[in-house]
């Protein structure tokens, strides 16, 4: 079953186009990799697809649900984390998992059931009362992957969630993702860290707004014959008009 | 529904741990209530005179003695010549010049009709206007006064009895502090507002819940109820320390601000939500608010009277909620005014609730353009 | 130095509102009374009796806005504040003025505002005295004294002449210290400003360039604002251009500096807000003489208002622009400014770098 369908997906910001008619499927429980320099259109395709941002055209849908008319249905069942772990720095980690868990709408025992779940799964013991402001980042980037998984959501949308964390951090920080995808969760990661795209079951380059490849790993690295993600990304990336990494 | 209770939460909790917002819903009640009363006066008391006496006479210096025991102004200096006295005016000592002729006795003594002159700095066209008409009138009463006594007229037969009402003490305070009152809630409750979805806008945090299936009066709701309360609660600070300090308390029921209050602020609240969503940093919010607050309360007949405006002005008025709240605190605290007496101004603060509220929550936009 | 070139609505903002502002202000504000709405009651419905109430209504000062039949419902009308004062004339009205007897009108006012109250009143005694004099006719002797008035650089009397030169300066205090005191406490609440501070720049050159963009927005304000006064709300620039540059140049520079004070102490925009607000907005609108006289408030703040630079820009510019004078009226008020400049950059540059 595929839980993401996007066609033609397309964005303009005046006279730029950020999104450039861009189709992908992704299938439950995958882990889909979106990868792709700075500036490439990453975020602009995430935000369209969490209904953040409207369409300029073309159609996407989540779970079902047409992102430009039913972007609220859409809202239901995903999660979101950006790469600026949104969290409110001036509640705890637990409170933070309380408001949005109780703004999608679980209830009070719910809620507790879980927030004791996740707490002992990512060893948050010790920091679940500090506020979020005073954590560490690696620390913030567990909290606010929680948020975002908290209602048991089909689809995840991480956007660099692993933007500016040391290396074990983000070692962990893919376990964590791994043991929920196990669940049937399925992921949508942006990211530019190489490294992490070989993590993925499937991955796409976008250059310039557009899509250039989309295959499994090693397939891509067997089709550039080239040793590591890093230097098939390398070599798309010269392509690039705008050369910004 | 369930979802507004989270929200609340929330809401009360970062309000509680945001020291520096506490300390200045406490503190700002304090200062504005102790130094505005006073530095908000039109109160002219002194206004300053120079006197250029030509004559020395009796009669002119019986006169200046009329002018100066009237209480309202100030004796600078007496100077020798018109080209003197203008240098004091040029240098901001003296507000007004009274030239009194030379012969000012003789002619008068002689029934010779004569001139006054009165050169005022009218850059300030109030105190100009004040200084004026107070000389004038005991200029006037003296010519009166000496035709009464040598008896070429009779006196004033039409006389007018002042009672002067609602303010026993003649004090301006009691005039303003129930004016600050209304300042010190909206300018709190405006700012506390309008800065508060934008400052989610800036750190981010709104891109959290803008995700989120939350609907959008939810979310709107779950601001208004927080800061509307902090409204209440700082009136309720700000009745207190009015009372604390010039020992005010309203003469009718208190009830009745409280309840006009409970409904002005939703308004208001409504409206700072609303800056708040069009904005898209604080400055910009704090820009917007502080343009619309200068405008509400100059226009509000805080200060100066709504009948003295121009008839467009009179009519913009129309659509200030701060114009009512003045009103209405006014009435309660210094005449006792009941509820059918503040029933209009109600009724008015209902449609500011309605349109702030429902434009509040249709700009707070979830998916961008 | 270019965010606020990138950033078009905010410029949009700083420059359309303070003129917005000083034209409605410009407009609207008047202190003068006019059309004060007023009540009667009046028991000798007479000839005489009618014809004083015309007087009274055909004035500019008051508007007769009811006529009641009875003292109860004088209440009602005070406490929905319909009106500010109720004329009592009394049963021997008619019978008594004509043949010169004496008669007691009751005056009843709304002193909430007791200056209000006072001035109402001596408006009406002038009217009572003009229609006794109207009476009397030829009969009496005329007045020997007459007064001549002269009113020196507003002939009109008009409020925009005080109001405008204090917005002014007001506006610019908002955008120069206000609005810099704000972008600055950002950039450390959003944790920017740290990574221009490691840059090998010197911090008073990232503090000036965060400045200088405010500075010209202000300066442009002040000219959109002269050009409003002069051409819209018909005020003359008596004065010297060239002054006024110089005098607002001064005065801008010291607002910059009070902005760069606040945000060293200000660790997030709100902070800055309320400190500025608080700290420069109130008293530039409260004890700069702007509309409420200084020399009317109690000791302690007279003496605060010395430090106030709005008070002294605006005291300088009215001297200027309204009253025409020349540099020498203007000396004690450039020279207390360009002392407050230096002051206050040496102290806030001297504090930045402690802070930082």
């Amino acid at each position: 079953m595929k839980v993401i369908e996007v066609h033609n997906l397309t964005k303009t910001f005046g006279s730029f186009t950020a999104v450039d008619h861009v189709s992908f499927e992704v299938a439950e429980g995958e882990i889909f990799g979106f990868l792709g320099a700075n500036g490439a259109g990453k975020t602009t395709v995430i935000r369209m697809l969490c209904g953040l941002l409207a369409p300029t055209s073309g159609k996407g849908s989540v779970v079902g649900y047409d992102v430009s008319k039913k972007a609220e249905d859409v809202k239901k069942n995903i999660g979101y984390m950006s790469q600026k772990f949104s969290l409110y720095e001036d509640l705890s980690p637990v409170e933070n998992m309380e408001l949005f868990g109780g703004i999608y709408g679980m209830n009070r025992k719910q809620i507790n059931k879980k927030t004791e779940e996740i707490i002992k799964d990512l060893g948050l013991t010790k920091e679940r009362r500090s506020l979020v402001g005073s954590l560490p980042l690696g620390i913030r980037q567990k909290v606010a992957f929680a948020v975002s998984t908290f209602h048991s959501p089909k689809v995840v949308f991480l956007d660099e969630p692993t933007a500016g964390v040391d290396p074990m951090s983000r070692r962990i920080f893919w376990e964590m993702i791994y043991r929920a995808s196990d669940r049937g969760t399925t992921f949508f990661v942006t990211t530019h860290y190489m490294d992490e795209a070989e993590y993925c079951n499937r991955i796409s380059i976008m250059v310039d707004g557009s899509i250039k490849v989309l295959d499994t790993p090693e397939r891509l690295k067997n089709n550039f014959g080239a040793g590591t993600m890093d230097e098939v990304f390398q070599i798309l990336a010269g392509k690039s008009k705008n050369q910004v990494q | 529904m369930k979802a507004l209770k989270f929200l609340l939460k929330k809401e009360f909790l970062q309000i509680l741990r945001n020291r520096f917002l506490l300390a200045i819903i406490v503190l700002i009640p304090v200062f504005e209530l102790a130094v505005l009363p006073w530095a908000a006066t039109f109160e002219q008391k002194n206004i300053s005179l120079c006197i250029v006496d030509g004559d020395h006479s009796s009669y002119s210096r019986r006169l200046i003695e009329k002018i100066l025991s009237s209480g309202y102004f100030k004796l600078t200096s007496h100077e020798p010549d018109y080209d003197h006295a203008l240098r004091r005016i040029e240098t901001g000592h003296a507000n007004l010049i009274l030239i009194i002729p030379p012969a000012f006795e003789k002619d008068y003594v002689n029934r010779q009709p004569l001139k006054m002159m009165l050169v005022i700095d009218a850059v300030d066209g109030q105190k100009a206007g004040l200084g004026m008409s107070y000389l004038s009138q005991i200029i006037l009463a003296y010519n009166t006064q000496i035709e009464v006594e040598a008896g070429n007229r009779t006196g004033a037969f039409i006389n007018i009895k002042p009672h002067y009402r609602y303010n026993d003490a003649m004090r301006y305070q009691n005039y303003m502090v129930p004016g600050i009152l209304v300042i010190l809630v909206t300018m709190m409750g405006g700012m506390l507002s309008a800065l508060n979805i934008v400052r989610e806008k800036e750190i981010g945090t709104i891109e959290q819940m803008n995700v989120t299936p939350v609907s959008k009066s939810m979310f709107i709701l779950g601001k208004l109820i927080p800061f509307w309360l902090l409204g209440l609660i700082n009136l309720t600070i700000g009745i207190f320390i009015g009372w604390l300090i010039y020992g005010l308390f309203p003469v009718g029921n208190i009830l009745n601000i409280y309840l006009f209050a409970f409904f002005y602020l939703l308004a208001f609240t409504g409206f700072g939500l609303m800056i708040s969503n069009f904005a898209q940093t604080q400055q910009q919010a704090m820009l917007v608010l502080i343009f619309f607050l200068i405008i509400f309360i100059l226009l509000s007949g805080l200060f100066t009277p709504i009948s003295s405006m121009p008839e467009w002005a009179q009519r913009v008025t129309i659509f200030n909620p701060v114009r009512y709240f003045v009103e209405i605190v006014r009435l309660v605290y210094m005449k006792g005014s009941g509820i059918h007496d503040i029933l209009p101004q109600l009724y008015r603060i209902f449609g500011f609730i309605v349109v702030f509220n429902f434009l509040a929550i249709v700009s707070y936009r979830k998916t961008q353009g | 130095m270019f965010h606020i070139v990138r950033d078009p609505l905010t410029l949009t903002i700083m420059i359309i509102l303070p003129i917005l502002l000083l034209l409605i202000l410009g407009f609207a504000i008047s202190t003068e009374i006019r059309n004060t709405p007023f009540v009667v009651f009046d028991q000798s419905r007479s000839a005489a009796s009618s014809k004083f109430i015309a007087k009274m209504d055909g004035n500019a000062y008051f508007t007769l806005v009811n006529a009641l039949s009875s003292e109860s419902d004088l209440e009602t009308a005070f406490h929905r504040g319909e009106c500010k004062l109720a004329l009592i004339l009394p049963a021997d009205f008619g019978d008594n003025v004509p043949y010169r007897e004496a008669v007691d009108i009751q005056l009843v006012v709304d002193a909430s505002d007791p200056n209000e109250g006072s001035t109402l009143v001596s408006y009406v005694q002038l009217i009572a005295a003009q229609y006794q004099k109207e009476l009397i006719g030829r009969a009496s002797a005329p007045d020997l004294i007459q007064i001549e008035t002269k009113m020196l650089y507003n002939p009109q009397m008009k409020g925009m002449y005080q109001i405008v030169p204090g917005m002014i300066g007001l506006i610019m205090m908002l955008i120069c210290a206000y609005m810099t005191s704000i972008s600055i406490a950002k950039e450390k609440e959003l944790g920017t400003m740290e990574i221009l501070l490691v840059s090998p720049l010197r911090p008073a050159l990232i503090i000036l360039a965060k400045a200088v963009p405010y500075l010209f927005i202000s300066l442009t304000d002040v000219a959109l604002s002269l050009l409003v006064a002069y051409f819209i709300l018909g005020i003359p620039i008596a004065g010297n251009i060239a002054l006024i540059v110089l005098l607002s140049l001064v005065y801008t520079l010291s607002a910059l500096a009070l902005g760069l004070l606040i945000s060293t102490v200000a660790e997030t925009q709100q902070e800055a807000m309320v400190l500025s607000g608080i700290g420069l907005m109130l008293p530039s609108m409260l004890l700069s003489n702007l509309i409420f006289p200084v020399e009317s408030m109690p000791i302690p703040l007279q003496a605060f208002s010395y430090i106030v630079p709005a008070r002294w820009y605006i005291d300088g510019l009215r001297d200027i622009m309204i009253k025409g004078l020349g540099f020498k009226a203007i000396v004690l008020d450039f020279f207390i400014l360009l002392s407050m400049c230096f002051l206050l950059f040496f102290v806030s540059i001297k504090k930045f770098k402690n802070r930082l």
